[in-house]
């Protein structure tokens, strides 16, 4: 792995932190009534506790700040398989629970891939990949623009959908400028056909960002690897779960 | 017309703080006094248009009016999906600046030409089209296009026609024949070629720079009430052959009308020359638009 003195990649271990709780028995039923799926565990939802960590303990935004310009923004680039942020988004009052039994329905304002017209608190529309990183690029760059300060731009993406060339553009160009108030989380649950020889951090270091790789299912670990960035250089987390079935 | 779009948007920089330049590359050194006066919202990313757009998305998503510019195969060909997905998806727009209209860039091969450019906006939702003829036309309408929300694509040419019309949003008659003669619509940089293959033929001609939206009503208008022979109806634009066909049979649904539409050929001609070579092989020189339409009136 590429590991340099002025970009490191930090492997947080779970060890590091020994607090696992945090995540709300009623994400569970939520899931379900999204999912219709009894027999498997919530943490078959990859993104699932990243997702909590974000809205329970990083993000400054609310449902009263959904609109707000000072708003931090959370981006979700990996728009497929969206059930997690649907029932953290939900549990965190976005929008009603009962949004939930209708997934994908005709009248419906839930699919499979999100449209963020229709659900309160999603920022972009996504499905097809590689799109978000390059829609959080621009918006922080709008944020900046604006002498906006304040707000954090977070843009969740998967270890398989980085094949998609259009993250690359963007990692490059946020390395290269010192993009500094963008944060990529990369959920690697080993999906990628042909995987990333060399890590997931490299990628992103090499063009200047500072990177953690922790485990994706310890909160306070993924808390201190967002949390844990130079205010000079774009961060990326890299939250490693168990391998897709 | 490049220069004017340089020097108009390098002006609104100034004056609208609203407003941000997305480049990839292209004609970076011409705006690098914007670039230094406004760091913030002049911003080039390298030869990266995938990005280009997906940064204008993401300055839309916070309120700004994002300016995209480069060549149109790269600004519209390459990133369709970016203008699907990451601004006409997203609920926002940006305008979008082209130069290397059709085979402008003849001599650099057809890698750089780009005569789909409009027919592959029409697949997308609500964008504004101007085809300016005359580098006049291009300051307001890049100022109005930055004066509010909506997707607009503004595509420059080379070629030019030797006066502007501003006032052409809508159909403007330019030459009109006798009542019930045959209607040409010309569509920017094609109105001197038209007007010279039309000399001595009893045809109205309509200009416009902006042909999307259409003007339906403009259109059946200058139609008006059918004849007992059906109305014959030419389009001529610079682009490819048919891209508003579709527009001036809904325009005059309902009504019986002939329609020949002259454009661009889809085939790649795999030959560099001149723009005036491409436009003769095309058929859009005056002798070739004479041939057809001759041809089709007759």
């Amino acid at each position: 792995m590429t590991t340099t003195a002025t970009a490191p990649d930090l492997m947080v271990t779970p060890a590091t932190r020994n607090r696992r709780a945090g995540r709300p028995a009623r994400l569970g039923p939520l899931l379900r009534r999204l999912t219709g799926d009894e027999k498997h565990a919530p943490s078959a939802h990859s993104t699932l506790d990243v997702l909590w960590v974000l809205y329970d303990r990083i993000l400054r935004v609310s449902p009263e700040t959904a609109d707000s310009p000072d708003r931090d923004r959370f981006l979700l680039s990996k728009g497929h398989g969206p059930a997690a942020y649907y029932a953290v988004l939900a549990a965190k009052g976005f929008f009603p629970e009962d949004w939930l039994d209708d997934l994908a329905g005709p009248e419906s304002r839930l699919g499979h891939h999100p449209d963020r017209t229709l659900v309160p608190g999603v920022e972009i529309g996504t499905g097809s990949l590689g799109h978000g990183l390059g829609l959080g690029v621009g918006t922080a760059l709008g944020l900046r623009a604006q002498g906006l300060d304040l707000p954090r731009v977070y843009v969740l993406l998967g270890d398989a959908e980085l094949d998609e060339g259009s993250n690359h553009e963007a990692i490059a160009y946020a390395g290269a400028t010192g993009l500094a108030t963008i944060s990529a989380i990369v959920i690697d649950n080993q999906s990628a056909s042909h995987g990333w020889p060399g890590g997931i951090a490299s990628r992103f270091t090499v063009h200047g960002w500072t990177a953690h790789t922790v485990d994706g299912r310890n909160h306070d670990a993924i808390e201190t690897a967002l949390t844990s960035r130079r205010p000079d250089r774009p961060h990326v987390v890299v939250a490693v779960v168990e391998p897709k079935e | 017309m490049r220069d004017t779009f340089t020097e108009t948007a390098t002006a609104l920089l100034d004056d609208d703080p609203r407003t941000a330049l997305v480049l990839a590359d292209i004609s970076a050194s011409s705006f690098a006094p914007a670039a230094g006066r406004h760091p913030d919202r002049v911003l080039n990313v390298g030869i990266r248009e995938q990005l280009m757009v997906g940064v204008a998305g993401g300055l839309a998503l916070t309120g700004l009016r994002p300016i995209v510019h480069s060549y149109a195969t790269f600004a519209v060909d390459r990133v369709y999906e970016q203008l699907k997905l990451d601004l006409d998806h997203q609920g926002v727009g940006a305008v979008v600046v082209s130069v290397g209209a059709s085979y402008d860039g003849s001599s650099m091969g057809r890698t750089h030409m780009s005569p789909g450019d409009v027919a592959l906006l029409d697949t997308l939702t609500d964008w504004t089209v101007h085809v300016p003829g005359h580098p006049d036309e291009v300051p307001a309408l890049l100022r109005a296009a930055a004066n509010h929300d909506d997707r607009v694509y503004l595509r420059l040419s080379t070629a030019t026609n030797d006066l502007p019309r501003p006032a052409a949003g809508r159909l403007m008659v330019v030459h009109r024949g006798t009542v019930g003669a045959p209607l040409v619509l010309a569509v920017g940089p094609m109105l001197d070629p038209v007007l010279h293959a039309v000399t001595g033929l009893d045809v109205t001609v309509a200009y416009t720079h902006t042909p999307r939206p259409f003007d339906a009503a403009g259109l059946r208008e200058l139609v008006g009430t059918p004849s007992p022979a059906a109305p014959a109806v030419v389009l001529v634009e610079p682009y490819l052959a048919g891209t508003s066909s579709a527009e001036v049979s809904g325009a005059l649904a309902g009504v019986p009308h002939r329609l020949l539409a002259l454009g661009v050929g889809r085939t790649d001609l795999r030959r560099y020359g001149s723009p005036a070579d491409h436009a003769r092989w095309h058929g859009l020189d005056a002798p070739g638009l004479r041939r057809s339409i001759s041809a089709f009136l007759d």
